[in-house]
């Protein structure tokens, strides 16, 4: 198993060096380099550059060396912890991301720590009968919540709960500091948009594991029904899910862009989002490969994990 | 039109129901529409008559899919929806509508009459029509959703086939990439993509082709892997049949049921993620309405509840657009595991 | 005895299932009645109620069936009464049951241990330890080598047969009344059924345990029951003790049964086998009166369909029942139809002849990034040496990983061969890979597959698949012409020809095999290799689907390998036959040779393993032990050397054994002396008072 596991990191690396030199091809380009320049010296002073001095502002910015040269010199000060420099917001990178960063790992944080257990007990409560009629409504909330994109339940929440009955605050710009208030407004939403969809997948696994033989087995045993369902078809049916909860920080990650953009919360997405509209290159960069690095992770973790729940393969 | 062809009774309806006879009309209400949508102002006064058949082909196509799915009420209702849409996009410009870029009257609120106009919907800050723009909005939706929905399953379903059936490097290979893409959040990964093509309805389909296809081909290659290890692919193998007659006609019939469910979700995903893009600035671009632009341009605004309604229509909208879709793919896995 | 409450009384049960087509009577009117200690058996073919009635008793219906009518007596009490917690407390207690999958029965996250302890625990209120050394106990009882490992285990850690004793053990924990087996050595090789039969037994003489015991394979209820209930179409249509239904049956379908499973005297040329004509009613098309009327001889019209028959006692053994309005006025005695006798085949000369051809498999045990990773090989065939003559029938016998199927992809070039020769008239083919073949070749050499769910494409029409292959191989190209041929391929297998425009769902299994039998002739194949064609079929539907098999072999002259693990099919129709075991061919001869000593000691096992349906044989009783090694671990010298019973410690378990040749052709791999060899007794004779 452990080979399994290093083969895996292995993998993982050799992906992480495939994106990240993805990424540095795609903003590499002349017209980004160009890009580049507007943003130090102004559209103008571009404009009215010759052939020569603008090469020799890209000499200077260290622009022309070969390819892989930059690129290597690229990941070199990224493992270093020198991101690059935002233009827009006048920051180093870094210590930037990392701020926003915070501010999306506590929303990431309040939301994972209401979805999980909202939707593990519904799927498993939906799965237990399936075609029951708690099974149906569990069911039938999960598609209808799922079926509304993030920014229309943004919408929705905001006109009933801030701008109807004037309980929460419609944004979450934090002016004022840390309001744990303004933050329930996104966190609601992403938990509504997100758990049907792991409830549904709860549902189904538990349902294939409660119709399957060894379910039958531990009933015809006589065993009392509630020690058939929680010792013998829980550990089963969660397998998939954990590996499924898992992978959300991945599907977050994409939540998180509409959500902070609407509720104007300082968080990662945000960030993303206006860099990538200003357009603030290395801010692009280093937040893209930052998701990447947590989806990696999470990839890492989630395999592990199954592995390790599923003594088919543990024991292989 | 429609009227006479129900008239003409179950069996012609059951004629028309065969596959070559389905795709034909799909054929017949997609063309125009999309000729329409992608063609803009070339197609010049052919604008005008060009999604006329559409419109009875779409109802058509509606009878017969409410009769195939009438087993099962979720997909009738998901079907339901989606056609509304549908019928939506194609009717649209013979529609009784106020012209949907044409400000008339600011900030009117729903169900109330300015300037002898009636507004159902109201109006938006610009003083558009609401009702208008809603049902013009769903055309660049439905349009670009599709193709990049197809798109993205014709170059899934092909490398997925080509990686599960001939197994060895080629797998490898197309596996490590869709890993790599896999690995960049979706919304990531669109951002990144426009943001280097820059916005616009054909790069929405690049984007999501890049986006989606990875896991169409994982979907894909788990279902070859299962099949071709059938006899008859074993039966095929042995008479010595090419590997290319192989997957496209003796797997890829095979495969088709779990995907048709699979493609519909995905329907659902595309269209969330187009109008997420427009309202995030990296879509289609005004002025031409559309939901996400609705939302975009009003979320400043709208910020009062007396206002609300310039965003909760085009919100409403497309979570029915979206409901219709997963509703649809929820009917269909139920029908076919009943079978 | 006549004191004795039975065990398990059923009263007229009827057992429904609700779907979307409406309710599906499964079973109905079914009785049954079990005395202590008693062993009954439940026979009969795929979807005839069996597993319905078991799971009946359990009271475990499932969410959409039920129970619609009668009642099920356990000592004296209705268990349609009783509540939940009184049936829990029945349930792995006093009733345990024994699955057909022991994989799929046994929780793949819990260990073995857990999985047992629970039953006394929770019936006997022992605690954990005490429960765990109770569960290691019944381990060593159901002979499990090891006990205190496999506690320890997870059910995928262990073979299919350890997991079926663990089964067994977990059934027999709380020492219950009654036990219920659904076909518990189904899913097991031969060799290793035999073991658990032998353990069943065991079982019943020294606990007393009353058992039900389904199965569809009526040589196994001989060997296991005291009474028998012969099910069709769920109904109980004969119910009685074993030898009078063996020897004495009373309905027709009874009859049918047994005149279509191959029983040792039956010969493909002097006493071909009777099929049974039509195929099994589907639930909801079930006839009015006689279900077994459609394909019944003495079907009467009036009579038989004129009512839901009655059970009728037959006279003069009151314990002996039959479904059949017309049982009286039958004459018995008259002999079992037989088929017509066809004259023997002269074989011709040699068309397939195979040497010394080897083949092993590499396995990485890593992928891409595991360079490096040792690789092991696994000897899936060495050094196979025969040949096949025109129109002769080869059976290639043996049990999983024996090879037999790697074998069929080196002949039809889906894999090469790692070395030695496979010679197709003079083409040799083991380098040939399918892509580089003529498409003489490649229609020279065609396939029967095993499983009919699998032969047919189901996307495409019967006639769209026999077409392509038509066309293929050049037989004909114009639309008209290929038509006519797949009409006339249709003709040849009995099918009607409007089959050619149906999709494969709309077929039974036994024509889905026909339509596979049409493909593979398509192209007038020399040789025609059958991977076990009629082992997924219903028992009624074999016969059939073996007689036209022949048939058309007998009228092309083709050469047929029969691949197949069953002897008696075997004995039946094979000229010659190769018997395999892990990769390695241990002995080779005319069927006559084979079936007689001298024998391979495999051989002798195999054939003492097969159940045989006739009360008038006797068989020796060999059980091996142990099972199957893995083909990528075989053991040294002798392949069989792990579970002979001859083994020649030193010898057999270093030494590769030489081939030793008897007669013309008739060849054993063993180390045991020729005289030894020959000194075996057969394994099957006929019963004394039988053999006149
Ligand atoms: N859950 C179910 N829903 C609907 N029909 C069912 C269900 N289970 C069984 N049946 C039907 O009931 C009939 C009897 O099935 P059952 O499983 O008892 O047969 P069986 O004799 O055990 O067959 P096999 O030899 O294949 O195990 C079949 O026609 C089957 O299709
Ligand atoms: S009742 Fe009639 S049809 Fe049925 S088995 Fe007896 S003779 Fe045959
Ligand atoms: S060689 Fe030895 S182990 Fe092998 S079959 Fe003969 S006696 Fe048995
Ligand atoms: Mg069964």
């Amino acid at each position: 198993m452990l080979k399994l596991i290093l083969r895996r990191l292995l993998q993982m690396l050799l992906i992480m060096a495939v994106a990240s030199l993805l990424l540095f091809a795609i903003f590499d380009t002349p017209e980004f380099k160009k890009r580049l320049a507007v943003q130090e010296l102004g559209g103008f002073a571009v404009s009215a550059l010759t052939e020569e001095s603008y090469n020799a502002w890209l000499a200077e910015k260290g622009l022309d060396v070969p390819f892989h040269t930059r690129y290597l010199n690229w990941v070199g000060d990224i493992l270093q912890g020198d991101m690059g420099f935002s233009y827009e917001k006048n920051r180093p990178v870094g210590p930037l991301l990392l701020d926003r960063l915070a501010n999306t790992g506590i929303l990431a944080f309040f939301v994972f720590a209401l979805m999980i257990p909202l939707s593990l007990v519904l799927g498993i409560l939906a799965g237990m009968k399936e075609g029951s009629v708690q099974d149906r409504t569990i069911s039938f909330l999960s598609v209808f919540t799922t079926s509304i994109p993030e920014i229309a339940t943004a919408i929705l929440l905001t006109v009933v709960l801030s701008l109807g009955l004037g309980w929460l605050p419609a944004k979450a710009a934090m002016i004022n500091g840390f309001s744990f208030r303004e933050l329930l407004l996104p966190v609601l939403t992403l938990v509504i948009y997100d758990f049907g969809y792991v409830a549904r997948m709860t549902r189904a696994s538990m349902a294939e594991v409660m119709t399957s033989q060894y379910i039958r087995t531990a009933v015809l045993k006589g065993l009392p029904y509630r020690r058939v369902v929680m010792k013998h078809a829980l550990r089963n049916a969660l397998i998939a899910p954990f590996t499924l909860i898992v992978l959300q920080l991945n599907w977050l990650l994409s939540g998180v862009v509409v959500v902070e953009v609407f509720f104007e919360y300082d968080g990662f997405g945000k960030l993303l989002l206006e860099a990538a509209l200003f357009p603030d290159v290395e801010v692009v960069q280093a937040c893209t490969l930052v998701a990447v690095a947590v989806a990696v992770l999470s990839q890492i973790i989630s395999d592990i994990g199954y592995t390790f729940l599923n003594p088919r393969i543990r024991f292989a | 039109m429609a009227v006479t062809e129900i008239e003409a009774g179950p069996s012609a309806l059951e004629r028309l129901s065969h596959p070559r006879a389905l795709i034909a009309l799909g054929l017949l209400m997609w063309l125009p529409l999309m000729s329409y949508v992608m063609g803009g102002s070339a197609l010049g006064p052919a604008a005008d008559y060009i999604l006329l058949p559409a419109i009875p082909a779409t109802l058509l196509l509606y009878v017969l899919g409410v009769r195939a799915f009438r087993e099962s009420r979720v997909a009738v209702i998901g079907l339901t929806l989606v056609f509304f849409w549908l019928l939506a996009a194609v009717a649209a410009p013979y529609l009784p509508l106020l012209d949907p870029n044409k400000p008339i009257a600011p900030f009117v609120t729903p169900l109330s009459e300015k300037r002898d106009v009636f507004f159902w919907l109201g109006t938006d800050f610009k003083g558009r029509d609401m009702l208008s723009r809603m049902i013009w909005g769903c055309q660049r939706v439905i349009v670009w959703g599709v193709s990049a929905t197809f798109v993205a399953y014709v170059v899934g379903a092909l490398f997925g086939l080509i990686s599960g059936y001939l197994s060895g490097w080629w797998d490898e290979i197309i596996s490590f990439v869709a890993n790599v893409l896999l690995s960049f959040p979706v919304m990531v990964l669109f951002i990144v993509i426009l943001n280097y093509l820059g916005p616009s309805g054909f790069n929405i389909v690049v984007a999501v082709t890049f986006a989606s296809a990875p896991a169409i081909m994982r979907i894909v290659r788990g279902l070859t892997l299962d099949i071709k290890t059938r006899d008859y692919v074993f039966a095929a193998q042995t008479r010595g049949e090419h590997p290319l007659y192989i997957m496209i006609v003796e797997l890829l019939p095979n495969v088709r049921g779990p995907i048709i469910v699979d493609a519909c979700l995905r329907l659902g995903y595309t269209t969330v993620a187009i109008t997420t893009l427009t309202f995030l600035g990296l879509g289609l671009q005004p002025p031409d309405p559309d939901w996400g632009l609705m939302i975009r341009e009003s979320a400043k605004t709208a910020m009062l509840w007396k206002f609300s309604y310039m965003l909760l229509v085009p919100a409403l909208a497309v979570s029915s657009l979206i409901l219709g879709f997963n509703l649809m793919a929820d009917g269909l896995r139920e029908m076919s595991l009943r079978d | 005895m006549t004191e004795q409450t039975p065990v398990l009384e059923c009263r007229n049960l009827c057992i429904s299932y609700y779907t979307r087509a409406g309710e599906i009577p499964a079973v109905v009117d079914f009785n049954l009645k079990l005395m202590p200690g008693e062993a009954h058996g439940i026979v009969g073919e795929s979807g005839c109620g069996k597993s319905t009635v078991a799971l009946a008793i359990m009271q475990y219906m499932g969410r959409n069936g039920a129970i619609v009518g009668g009642e099920i007596l356990f000592e004296g009490r209705d268990m349609r009464t009783m509540s939940e917690e009184e049936l829990r407390q029945i349930r792995g207690s006093k009733i345990a049951m024994v699955y057909q999958e022991p994989m799929a029965s046994l929780n793949p996250a819990m260990t073995i241990g857990d999985q047992l302890a629970e039953v006394p625990i929770y019936h006997d209120g022992l605690s954990q330890s005490e429960a765990l050394a109770r569960a290691e106990e019944m381990l060593a009882k159901v002979r499990l080598p090891d006990p205190r490992r496999i506690l320890r285990s997870y059910p995928h850690q262990i073979s299919g047969g350890q997991q079926q004793r663990v089964v067994i053990a977990m059934a027999l924990l709380s020492n219950p009344r009654l036990l219920l087996l659904d076909e518990p050595t189904t899913a097991l090789d031969v060799t290793v059924e035999a073991g658990i039969v032998e353990l069943i037994n065991e079982i019943s003489a020294e606990f007393g345990t009353s058992m039900i015991y389904i199965s569809h394979n009526l040589g196994l209820i001989l060997e296991t029951c005291h009474r028998l209930t012969v099910m069709y179409s769920g109904e109980a249509v004969e119910v009685g003790d074993i030898e009078d239904v063996f020897d004495e049956m009373r309905h027709p379908y009874t009859r049918g049964l047994f005149g279509s499973i191959p029983l040792p005297g039956a010969d493909k040329n002097a006493h071909p086998l009777m099929a049974i004509p039509g195929q099994l009613p589907l639930p909801h098309e079930r006839p009015p009166g006689c279900n077994f009327g459609p394909r019944c001889s003495f079907f009467k019209g009036g009579l038989c369909d004129a009512r839901a028959l009655p059970m009728h006692p037959v006279p003069g053994d009151d314990d002996h029942r039959v479904r059949c309005e017309r049982f009286a006025e039958i004459d018995w005695d008259r002999d079992l139809p037989k088929g017509e006798a066809k004259p023997p085949i002269k074989a011709g000369p040699v068309v397939l002849s195979v040497k010394d051809m080897t083949k092993h498999y590499a396995i990485e045990t890593g992928g891409l990034l595991a360079m490096g990773g040792a690789t092991r090989t696994v000897k899936a065939n060495e050094k196979l040496t025969f040949s096949a003559r025109e129109a002769e029938t080869v059976a290639i016998v043996g049990e999983s990983g024996c090879g037999k199927s790697t074998f069929a992809k080196v002949l039809m070039g889906l894999e090469d061969a790692t070395d030695g020769q496979v010679l197709l008239g003079d083409t040799e083919l083991g380098d040939l890979p399918v892509q580089k073949r003529t498409k003489d070749t490649i229609a020279n050499l065609q396939m029967v597959f095993q499983n009919p769910f699998d032969t047919l494409n189901p996307s495409h029409t019967i006639g769209a698949q026999i077409g392509r292959v038509i066309r293929k191989f050049g037989v004909a190209r114009s639309e008209e012409e290929v038509n006519e041929i797949v009409y006339r391929l249709l003709d040849t297998v009995k099918l009607p020809r409007d089959f050619a425009k149906r999709k494969p769902r709309q077929l039974s299994g036994g024509q889905k095999q026909r339509v596979g039998i049409a493909r593979a002739f398509a192209g007038n194949p020399s040789v025609v290799i059958a991977d076990e064609p009629v082992s997924a079929l219903d028992v009624s539907v074999q016969a059939a689907v073996t007689e036209l098999l022949m048939d058309i072999q007998r009228e092309n002259r083709t050469t047929m390998l029969f691949i197949s693990h069953d002897l008696s099919v075997v004995r039946y129709l094979a000229d010659r036959i190769v018997v395999m075991y892990l990769g390695r061919i241990m002995e080779q001869g005319t069927t006559e040779e084979v079936f007689s000593p001298p024998y391979h000691p495999y051989t002798e096992a195999l054939l003492a393993a097969v159940p045989i349906a006739d009360t008038r044989v006797k068989k020796r009783h060999i059980v091996l032990k142990g099972e199957i090694p893995s083909p990528s671990n075989p053991p040294k010298g002798c392949p069989f050397s792990t579970r002979c019973p001859y083994m020649i410690p030193g010898t057999c378990d270093v030494e590769l054994p030489p081939n030793r040749t008897f007669g013309q052709d008739h060849r054993i791999l063993c180390h045991l002396q020729p005289s030894e060899l020959e000194g075996m007794e057969p394994v099957i004779s006929p019963r004394a008072e039988a053999a006149e």
